[in-house]
């Protein structure tokens, strides 16, 4: 097991070493640089020499080689640098927007567990009946309904119902829990919806398969009170199959909200993302998509550790 | 697998359906039948779009802005008068084209590295698997928005940039499939037989994986229609006055959502729609061709 958990955390590396190297030429490969970029939107006329001695001072004029090495050790002494555009340290600029956009994971994750669970099981225990034709609609017209368009529709309804908007300045949930819930639970409803679509589908199948197996026939044949066969014995395996789900997919949320944040209003990683490629902000993000493989990554990995630990039937040497 | 040569080893899975197929299929999976007759009906408008429209999509009217849903104007107009139901019409195309387009191409190239991966094997197949790897773990939005940054906005970019990333994701599914394929005996029949790589890989390993392969395109037509109408809604896709029903998002519906409530409505029931018909059609056709996926 060791092993396995050693060796997989090995392959990781050349994974990540790959993002970062392709995050580095790509940002490079795109039209136009930072300097170029703030001294063109004041439609001065700066002299090629004074864009140069720009590009000098962040470092822009090395040879690529060695502003790869140079970012790269700083990465080894966990130094993400600076960013170019407002020059304060990466690590603040991200930790501000990363709790918001974790918060909204967190949130997103617990509606959707609260929708999957149940109803993926009530859907598999009356399987063909029309609780179980609702669900599978449900679940299947959330993968089909785009989350920004959710959003959009619950900021409208708010407004037409109740003549109440949002707040859009973020508060932390510890400065005030109310009002931080108030401004983020509606963009975790609109994300969760079609997360839980995925996660209903998943437990559905997982409860179908494991309510066929011996183990769970056998419980039954002896007698075993039938509420305790489907939760001790069937939904605790089919739960598997969803952790990985959930999982994989919390993952993506925390980078990925890209469009939803927009029409929130929601100053996070994503609206982060899209600023620091439409400034060039080469450190920026590096660190972003850095960051987001990472995440991406260990989720894969958890969701691999879970199975191998929870499943006593999967062994990996 | 049409003409000449000699067919070695070549299994005809990939026949062309017949009639009988179809109404078999339609029989057996109603709601996937209905999701195919949603797509041909939307296909159909959309090659149509420019007999069916009653207005210029492209064209104000200041006489009409914002006009409520009514005789004149079914689905109302937007904040330049153009009539809404005109530019679901025509965004109809741009959906379409786009999303067939990006999941054509995407699962096309996924599919020959996939099966490349698993033909080669050794070397060829490692790299495969770890650059499959690397694009898995970047940032999908950020792929797309690096396309869109170098090459600008505009139909043939959305189309590009929608496509890189299915590219690894169609190649992992693929290689799984022509691992199994790539041990058949009559692989190893044409290698015998003296073929080239490619050949092999073309006309006797691509046509056996057709089934994970026509999956992951109808899967990937819904996602790419999302995909496409997230970008535009961003401003990183079609660039106005291109009818688009995501950039239709965009333009009017937070600002005048209370006065104009059908301007967030339509568009987003027109997107909905599109990806639930392609959802519920490639269920359906995964259960049809690949039984062993079947969700019980």
């Amino acid at each position: 097991m060791l092993r396995y958990v050693l060796k997989r955390l090995l392959l990781m590396l050349p994974t990540l070493a790959g993002v970062a190297v392709l995050v580095f030429v790509l940002m490079r490969v795109l039209p136009g640089d930072i300097v170029e970029l703030r001294f063109a939107g004041e439609s001065s006329f700066a002299s090629k020499a004074a864009l140069d001695l720009e590009r000098g001072r962040l470092g822009l004029d090395a040879p690529l080689w060695r502003q790869f090495a140079r970012w790269i050790g700083g990465l080894v002494r966990l130094d993400f640098g600076r960013s170019l555009w407002t020059g304060g340290p990466i690590s603040r600029e991200i930790a501000l927007r990363f709790q918001l956009s974790l918060e909204v994971a967190v949130l997103a994750t617990a509606v959707a567990v609260l929708l999957a669970v149940p109803l993926g099981l009530l859907a598999a225990v009356r399987q063909d009946t029309w609780v179980d034709y609702a669900v599978r609609l449900f679940s299947i017209a959330g993968l089909a309904v785009p989350s920004f368009w959710l959003g959009i529709l619950l900021i409208l309804g708010l407004l037409v119902a109740f003549g109440w908007l949002p707040p859009i300045e973020f508060t932390p949930v510890y400065v005030s829990p109310w009002r931080n819930l108030a401004q983020l639970v509606w963009p975790a409803l609109a994300v969760g919806y079609r997360y839980s679509a995925v996660a209903t589908r998943m437990m559905r199948s997982a409860m179908l398969e494991v309510l066929r197996e011996d183990y769970v026939r056998t419980a039954r044949a002896k007698g075993l009170w039938p509420r305790l066969v489907l939760w001790r014995h069937a939904v605790r395996n089919a739960m598997l199959p969803v952790f990985t789900v959930i999982v994989l997919e919390f993952a993506f949320l925390i980078g990925g909200l890209v469009v939803t944040e927009q029409v929130f209003n929601l100053n996070g990683l994503g609206l982060l993302f899209v600023e620091s490629i439409a400034h060039r902000d080469y450190t920026l993000t590096q660190a972003l998509v850095l960051l987001v493989a990472v995440i991406t990554v260990l989720a894969n990995f958890v969701a691999d550790l879970v199975y191998v630990w929870l499943d006593p039937r999967i062994r990996y040497a | 697998m049409t003409t000449g040569g000699p067919a070695v080893g070549s299994v005809a899975v990939a026949r062309t359906p017949g009639a009988g197929a179809v109404l078999g299929f339609a029989r057996r999976h109603p709601v996937g039948a209905a999701g195919a007759a949603v797509i041909a009906a939307m296909a159909l408008v959309a090659v149509l779009a420019p007999l069916l429209v009653p207005y210029d999509p492209l064209a104000p009217d200041y006489g009409a802005m914002l006009a409520r849903p009514g005789p004149a104007h079914w689905l109302g107009t937007d904040a330049f008068g153009r009539d809404v139901l005109s530019r679901i019409v025509w965004g109809a195309r741009t959906a379409l084209s786009v999303g067939f387009a990006a999941a054509l191409v995407g699962a096309t190239l996924g599919a020959i590295v996939g099966v490349a991966g698993a033909y080669f094997g050794g070397l060829v197949d490692l790299l495969v698997e770890r650059v499959v790897d690397i694009l898995l773990s970047f940032p999908l939005i950020i792929l797309a928005l690096a396309v869109v940054a170098s090459l600008g906005n505009g139909v043939g970019t959305v189309i590009l940039a929608i496509t890189v990333p299915m590219v690894p994701r169609c190649a992992r599914v693929i290689r799984s499939s022509a691992l199994a394929i790539r041990r058949a005996p009559y692989v190893d029949a044409a290698r015998a037989a003296g073929y080239g790589h490619a050949r092999i890989i073309l006309r006797h390993m691509l046509p056996n994986v057709m089934a994970p392969y026509l999956i992951m395109v109808t899967a990937f037509m819904g996602q790419a229609i999302l995909l496409e109408a997230s970008l535009s809604f961003l401003g990183l896709g079609v660039a106005e006055p291109t009818p688009a029903w995501g950039l239709m998002l965009k333009g009017a519906a937070v600002d005048f959502a209370e006065t104009a409530p059908w301007l967030a409505l339509f568009p987003g029931l027109a997107i909905s729609l599109a990806v639930l018909a392609f959802n519920l059609f490639g269920d359906s056709l995964r259960d049809a061709l690949d039984p062993k996926l079947r969700t019980p």
